[in-house]
């Protein structure tokens, strides 16, 4: 059994040697992947396209704006002069925002009085919006309790905070979403890659009839799946190696937990994705569908239902369930866990045993629809 | 060929009533037949009669719905698992990997039979003299020609030395001269003693084989040595007509009660007769009455395909009552 398991594996990276468009891919495309992801999704909202209206120019207006160009969430592009342009600045999209100091704001602040300043956002990004609201309440807050304090000096009052929060965040201290994103990014990879390599490696096999010397053979097709999946557990290794290595490198992801942990779960992890694309072999007869089963089934869950990009927790109950149906989302909990926390087993022993379970299911499952295949 | 006689009389394959169905679709039905150790045996049908599926059967892929065959001593029904590892298996698909070299292909397929080191080294030379392929290992396979590529499968096929090889249309889409050698290395094979069971779609190759079975519609509708399919099944008088306007002159034959059966080929015409003179001056008269001139008319020994053809049809009548 060994003799035939190592026969078919030997075989199996023979051919792999030689296709060298198809290693091209495996290793080129998960970089890809991970620096296109890994820049263009970002939750972090900086350099906000900011106009302003000034019709106070006073030294008040000027500070403030300076207040918030001092960072690096706002941009000034410009200033106009005219309120019927606001709106044609927010349609071209050429801020984001426009703010709007009102006339006499100096004069009124230092009259006591309570001044407005007016700031229009582009709301068709909530979550943008959002933030940039966060942003502005934050510096109004911190202008005006300046503003207080100078004032109250004047009067020879000393002014004090009486409350401060402190946040402290762990794991990921500067809130970086790429920090968040990254694990699920690498779990997306390789749960492609290892389907669609191994699914299409199988059903090549029927197309070109291949399988039918196979099946005469004494192979079963116990033997002839764990002698497929070896090759490729080898090759996901290395992707993952690659993209942890480009991830410390390019967004100084570190790996904080046990590496022989990491190892361990990877393996799990690439098991039961290599199982999922035994499946998808097993029900399709060319490359082409199953090219396609393989690229749906692995990147549309891993996608939306891992808890990836969306948290699970805000999901229907019944999507919520449904969630269970990728191992990604465990391995992006265990991942997230060894990566950024540095925890042991002790925190996601129930992740690792759900991708026993689905490797095992898997696994059985298809060597009983091949062996009815071949029947039939 | 004429080693038969002297090979034993041991069975290599026995089938007994062997029966698969495909939902209501009987594929094979109630077969039986033997084959004897170290005989060319030719199956033959048309295209969908059943070949592959009872080839199949006997090479313990697909189970049998009843019935059994017992193959190489071990049972199709019972023991799939050891009949696989005592047979050989070539298909008309060329099942090698193209992208792998002829050695890695060996290595592959020894190592599947479970062949190591020296016995390995040893086949392997075997493999590569047969293929006419010594020297040259490191071919990839995808540019071999296909006659090499069709030596090189079937070696590969009994790399493990079984005592028994399938071959289906082992021989499509192959040159003529390739095909003439190809059954050389299957007479060797033969002459080793191993039983080779085959199946094709040209009947001059079945002319060298042993013994024919031919089967129809998943039943067996004849068998013997290709003598006795030409003598004891096709007893009527074989009539060669060359003439004018082949086509009409064929429909018109066809039309009579006094022949059996029509078959054209290329500018001849062959009809079966039962009586020999009476039938010669009623086709004389028949083809004059319609302006047809005969250029020849001959009595001949039929071909295997005659009477393929005449049990054939005469098989699809009885089907169709």
């Amino acid at each position: 059994m060994l003799n035939r398991i190592k026969a078919i594996a030997l075989k199996e990276i023979r051919q792999l040697k030689r296709d060298t468009r198809m290693l091209f891919v495996l290793f080129v495309f998960p970089l890809l992947l991970l620096v296109i992801f890994g820049y263009a999704i970002n939750f972090d909202v900086h350099h906000i396209k900011m106009v302003v209206l000034d019709q106070d120019k006073s030294f008040d207006s000027r500070n403030f704006i300076n207040s918030l160009t001092s960072s690096s969430y706002f941009d000034l592009v410009g200033y106009i002069n005219d309120e019927n342009k606001i709106k044609e600045i927010l349609d071209k999209k050429e801020a984001q925002c426009v703010i709007v100091f009102p006339k006499d704001m100096s004069r009124q602040l230092y009259a006591n009085q309570n001044v407005k300043i007016q700031i229009l956002i582009d709301g068709v990004d909530g979550n943008t919006a959002t933030v940039i609201q966060n942003y502005f309440n934050y510096a109004v807050q911190s202008y005006s309790q300046k503003f207080i304090s100078n004032v109250l000096a004047v009067k020879g009052i000393k002014s004090y905070v009486p409350i401060d929060l402190e946040p402290v965040f762990w794991f990921n201290p500067d809130l970086s979403s790429t920090f968040f994103l990254i694990p699920g990014l690498i779990a997306m990879i390789l749960i492609i890659t290892a389907v669609v390599s191994i699914s299409l490696s199988i059903v090549r096999e029927k197309e070109r009839g291949t399988i039918e010397q196979i099946n005469v053979s004494p192979l079963t097709s116990f033997e002839m799946l764990i002698g497929k999946t070896i090759p490729y557990i080898i090759i996901s290794l290395l992707i993952t190696v690659v993209i942890l290595t480009a991830g410390y490198i390019l967004f100084q992801i570190p790996i904080k937990g046990n590496y022989f942990l990491l190892l361990i779960t990877t393996l799990l992890f690439i098991f039961a994705s290599l199982n999922l694309g035994i499946f998808v072999s097993s029900v399709s007869q060319t490359q082409q569908v199953a090219f396609q089963i393989a690229t749906i089934i692995s990147m549309l869950p891993s996608t939306i239902l891992s808890g990836f990009i969306f948290p699970i927790e805000s999901m229907p109950v019944p999507i919520q369930w449904l969630t269970n149906i990728t191992p990604s989302k465990f391995f992006l909990i265990i991942l997230r866990d060894i990566l950024l926390k540095g925890v042991g087993i002790e925190a996601f022993w129930q992740q690792v045993l759900y991708l026993v379970l689905f490797s095992a299911i898997l696994l059985g499952l298809s060597t009983l629809i091949n062996k009815r295949s071949k029947v039939g | 060929m004429s080693l038969s006689s002297q090979k034993g009389n041991m069975n290599s394959i026995e089938v007994k009533n062997l029966t698969k169905k495909f939902g209501s679709f009987t594929a094979v039905d109630g077969i039986s037949f033997n084959v004897k150790e170290g005989e060319i045996f030719g199956f033959l049908g048309a295209n969908g009669a059943g070949k592959s599926t009872a080839i199949r059967i006997l090479c313990g892929i697909i189970e049998p719905t009843s019935g059994d065959a017992i193959v190489g001593g071990y049972s199709v029904m019972n023991e799939p698992d050891k009949v696989k590892l005592n047979i050989g298996y070539m298909s008309q698909k060329f099942s090698l990997y193209n992208d792998l070299t002829v050695e890695e292909n060996i290595n592959f397929f020894g190592g599947v039979y479970g062949l190591i080191k020296n016995k390995l080294e040893d086949r392997k030379k075997w493999v590569l003299k047969v293929a006419y392929l010594e020297g040259k290992e490191k071919l990839l396979t995808k540019d071999l020609p296909g006659g090499i590529k069709q030596r090189l499968a079937l070696a590969i096929a009994v790399i493990h030395e079984p005592k028994i090889v399938f071959l289906d249309e082992p021989t499509g889409g192959v040159d003529p001269i390739s095909r003439r050698n190809f059954w050389e290395l299957i007479n060797e094979l033969s002459h080793k003693g191993i039983t080779v069971f085959v199946t094709t779609h040209y009947l001059d190759e079945a002319e060298y084989c042993n013994s024919i079975t031919l089967i129809n519609a998943g039943k067996i509708i004849a068998s013997g040595t290709s003598k006795e399919l030409k003598t004891k099944y096709l007893t009527n008088t074989m009539l060669e007509v060359e003439c004018d306007r082949v086509v009409e002159a064929l429909d018109i034959f066809s039309k009579q009660d006094w022949v059996e059966e029509t078959s054209i080929f290329g500018n001849y015409i062959h009809i079966s007769v039962e009586d020999e003179n009476s039938a010669r001056s009623l086709a004389e008269k028949t083809l004059k009455e319609n302006n047809i001139k005969i250029i020849r008319m001959d009595k001949i020994v039929p071909t295997l395909e005659d009477v393929f053809i005449y049990l054939l049809e005469k098989d699809t009548k009885k089907n169709v009552k």
